[in-house]
């Protein structure tokens, strides 16, 4: 089997139908409708990949290969585990695509089983499955401070990319889980509650934690500019 | 207006403010945040912090080397299933 690239460019279904790889998500990525002709194009390579078609399947890796290790790697924040996971995606799309029947965009169901396998894997790491509600609260000393009493510090002007990206990593597994599917890639709460098997309102909570410890992280460690 | 919501103290607004995001609604004409600046501020920051975030994440090609592991993780398993 070789993998040689697709004749025929077409794109995932979403907004980053259009995205090369370096640009960025800018919103709900994922119900914007695609073209009929690029829908008709990607059918016939899933029907000829269903069919076992190695060739096809090739293609469509190469057409969503982008979106699932982005969204790995957003939700994992490890280049080697975001590997490991797109790599586990793939074979479990592989063994599981005689059985999409296309009630859903191939895109979205894709999406999902990719998510399934970062759950699965960050379960394993410790994130517990029973209790989502309980286990994805993080320990009193993480948790993000409410914000009365003197005036709150308004965010200065841009924020430090960097510092940023270094308080997304530090946060809490959980936090962070819902913070990526709801703020990067455009899950609704009532979505995310059926993904995480937790109720709407833990996810509005912990989304909203999440972002006060965002604030929190920032405030504490003043943008690159601000300490030179 | 209603009086109960004006009076809020800034813990209570804040206590229901996951749900008022949540609710996706423009809360910006909120009775406690028209009178109160600090909720205002930190409502600012939270969409700040939400749009910088998106842009954080860009799309990121894969290592080419990805596919060869996935082709051969495939072949093992077909042989696996053939045997």
């Amino acid at each position: 089997m070789t993998h040689t690239e697709p004749t025929t460019q077409i794109s995932e279904s979403g907004s980053s139908q259009n995205l090369e790889a370096g640009e960025t998500r800018h919103a709900r990525p994922r119900y914007v409708p695609q073209d009929t002709s690029a829908n008709q194009v990607q059918a016939e390579i899933l029907a000829r990949a269903q069919a076992g078609d190695h060739q096809a399947f090739a293609e469509l890796y190469t057409l969503h290969k982008r979106r699932i290790y982005s969204l790995c790697l957003s939700m994992v924040g490890s280049i080697a585990e975001a590997e490991d996971l797109t790599q586990e995606a793939f074979l479990q799309f592989h063994r599981k695509i005689a059985t999409f029947r296309g009630e859903s965009a191939l895109s979205t169901w894709l999406h999902r089983l990719a998510i399934n396998v970062v759950l699965m894997h960050l379960r394993k790491k410790g994130l517990q499955v029973t209790s989502l509600d309980e286990a994805m609260e993080p320990a009193p000393d993480q948790r993000p401070g409410r914000s009365f009493g003197a005036p709150d510090l308004a965010l200065s002007g841009a924020i430090d990319r960097l510092a940023l990206q270094r308080a997304i990593d530090d946060l809490p597994a959980g936090y962070r889980l819902i913070f990526v599917l709801h703020d990067i890639e455009g899950y609704e709460h009532n979505e995310i509650a059926t993904l995480l098997d937790c109720s709407i309102g833990n996810s509005k909570s912990q989304l909203h934690k999440a972002r006060l410890k965002l604030r929190d992280a920032l405030r504490r460690h003043p943008t690159q500019e601000g300490r030179r | 207006m209603s009086e109960e919501t004006t009076d809020l103290s800034c813990a209570e607004f804040q206590a229901q403010l996951p749900d008022l995001i949540g609710s996706g609604e423009n809360i910006a004409d909120h009775a406690h945040l028209l009178k109160c600046e600090n909720c205002s501020a930190l409502l600012r920051d939270l969409e700040t912090i939400a749009e910088a975030a998106r842009q954080l994440f860009p799309i990121v090609e894969p290592p080419d080397e990805l596919w060869a592991q996935i082709e051969s993780a495939m072949q093992s398993e077909e042989a696996a299933s053939d045997s």
